[in-house]
């Protein structure tokens, strides 16, 4: 039996800080990601806060820093973070929706020395994508694509996919085309927070999933280079899990619009355990001794059949908040995993999908991220 | 982006769009920054890609590289890693304008 090696539980330095600037977004998509009681949390850090955040995450070594949300334009001091961070020396990204970037707000980015900037679109024709976030954006996010090539910054598009779009590949690559687009990523919906609670609406079918990629393979011999095309599939339909953030504590930092210090965007959901606002400590002190950021470093928390696998080096036993979700014990592995004796948690919601219309999707309207639908979540327990 | 045309001791190269070149105190190393990600560039890859700066020519650099380290032959180092590195799209020859 080959050995089971280790995984270090002493980590390094963290080299991405995602800031999460903002929980507020004019948006309603159905497959976000922010926690369904988004509503309940405190009130946003201030612009020193932020800045102290960034220092300090410096300090420790990251190199990348991602301004997103929410949508962090919502922010009016973002310009400031962002020429902040250029002096420090990060390479920043802001992900954005593009609602709200104007002109002048693009202008003042490149002058503080943003360095890269990643348009997320829902779908490339109007209807489907006006369906999809609830608002009338998509003329609006052409514009945006315009002034982000106009101010050269590459054009890094994202598609969100899932079943009622994942037919429109071709569409959407060819939109990305006529855009110039130099990256492209298409990446399906992970079921956390929003696009969990819709989870049975958005998963598409195996057969849905073959197609996409076969178009996906095509559109990329015809462009070859011209054009980078990331196709990320469900991990849903995947028998091993995804090395979530590269291990717990391991690369990421994340800082919430309220000021938590969270490994993983998703980590708040986490029971039992508590993580630690900036506002009352050092990103130090939270990265390398926090008992949040030390819960599933190394490998003595795990269970079988992780404990002992080989493959535990290569993907840490999957994510804790999807183990969590989907079997309540975040120690658990990952039913991603074909090896776990809960991996059926999965399957059944894949055969589930098979189905040419997913019958509880009848009784069970999609639900829309907003305040009103996330203050009705907030109350029932999840 | 990353076509691997064959190049000479005359071409003069930069870093790709969009990339950033910089020591990194914590790390006690050079790096190079792009969207999303990093590599780090010990040892002489670093002293390589600091040469880069868009008027050396490949010859300039391999005659700073041998005035910097008397005594070396780093010329086979070098062309290898500049080859390496065009392949990766991290460079390219010097665009017009
Ligand atoms: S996924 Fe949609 S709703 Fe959620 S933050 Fe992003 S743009 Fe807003
Ligand atoms: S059992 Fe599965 S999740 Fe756990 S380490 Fe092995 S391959 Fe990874």
């Amino acid at each position: 039996m080959e050995k089971a090696g280790s995984v270090p539980s002493k980590p390094g330095n963290p080299l991405w800080l995602l800031a999460e600037v903002t929980y507020k977004c004019p948006l309603h998509c159905v497959f976000c990601y922010n926690p369904i009681d988004y509503t309940r949390y405190g009130e946003e850090l201030t612009t020193d806060d932020w800045l102290r955040v960034l220092r300090q995450g410096r300090e420790l070594g990251a190199t990348q820093l991602g301004f997103s949300g929410g949508e962090p334009l919502m922010r009016d001091d973002l310009e400031i973070m962002v020429t902040e961070a250029r002096k420090l020396g990060y390479y920043s990204n802001l992900i954005t929706s593009g609602i709200g970037l104007s002109e002048k707000r693009i202008a003042a980015f490149k002058e503080g020395g943003l360095d890269h900037i990643q348009l997320s679109f829902q779908d490339s024709t109007r209807e489907m994508n006006d369906f999809l976030s609830s608002t009338k954006t998509f003329e609006l996010k052409q514009k945006v694509a315009k002034l982000i090539k106009q101010y050269d910054y590459p054009m890094v598009l994202n598609c969100v996919l899932h079943r009622h779009n994942i037919d429109h590949v071709q569409q959407i690559l060819e939109m990305a085309e006529a855009m110039n687009a130099e990256y492209v990523e298409l990446a399906n919906t992970q079921y956390y927070g929003w696009a969990y609670v819709n989870r049975e609406q958005l998963l598409p079918t195996r057969e849905q999933l073959k197609r996409a990629e076969e178009v996906t393979n095509k559109f990329r011999e015809r462009v070859g280079n011209k054009m980078k095309i990331f196709f990320v599939v469900p991990d849903y339909y995947e028998e091993r899990p995804k090395a979530c953030m590269n291990g717990w504590g391991a690369l990421f930092l994340t800082v919430t619009s309220d000021g938590l210090a969270l490994p993983c965007h998703e980590a708040r959901q986490l029971p039992g355990l508590t993580f630690p606002n900036v506002r009352d400590h050092d990103l130090g002190w939270i990265w390398y001794d926090s008992p949040g950021f030390n819960a599933y470093r190394g490998d003595s928390w795990m269970k079988e059949p992780c404990r002992s696998c080989p493959e535990k080096v290569k993907d840490f036993g999957g994510c804790r908040c999807q183990a969590y979700m989907l079997t309540g014990d975040a120690t658990n592995t990952d039913p991603v995993c074909g090896l776990s004796p809960l991996h059926h948690l999965v399957t059944e919601v894949v055969d589930q999908a098979q189905l040419p219309v997913s019958p509880k999707a009848e009784v069970k309207p999609i639900l829309f991220r907003d305040d009103k639908n996330s203050r009705a979540l907030s109350k029932t327990p999840a | 982006m990353s076509e691997t045309t064959p190049f000479t001791d005359d071409t003069v190269f930069e870093l790709q769009r969009h990339f950033r070149f910089q020591w990194e105190p914590a790390q006690q190393g050079f790096v190079l920054l792009y969207p999303e990600g990093m590599v780090k560039l010990p040892g002489s890859s670093g002293e390589i890609m600091k040469r880069i700066d868009g008027k050396l020519t490949v010859r300039g650099i391999i005659e700073d590289l041998q005035t910097a380290f008397p005594g070396m032959d780093l010329k086979g180092d070098v062309m290898g890693f500049l080859e390496h590195v065009h392949g990766k799209g991290w460079i390219r020859p010097k665009q017009a304008g």
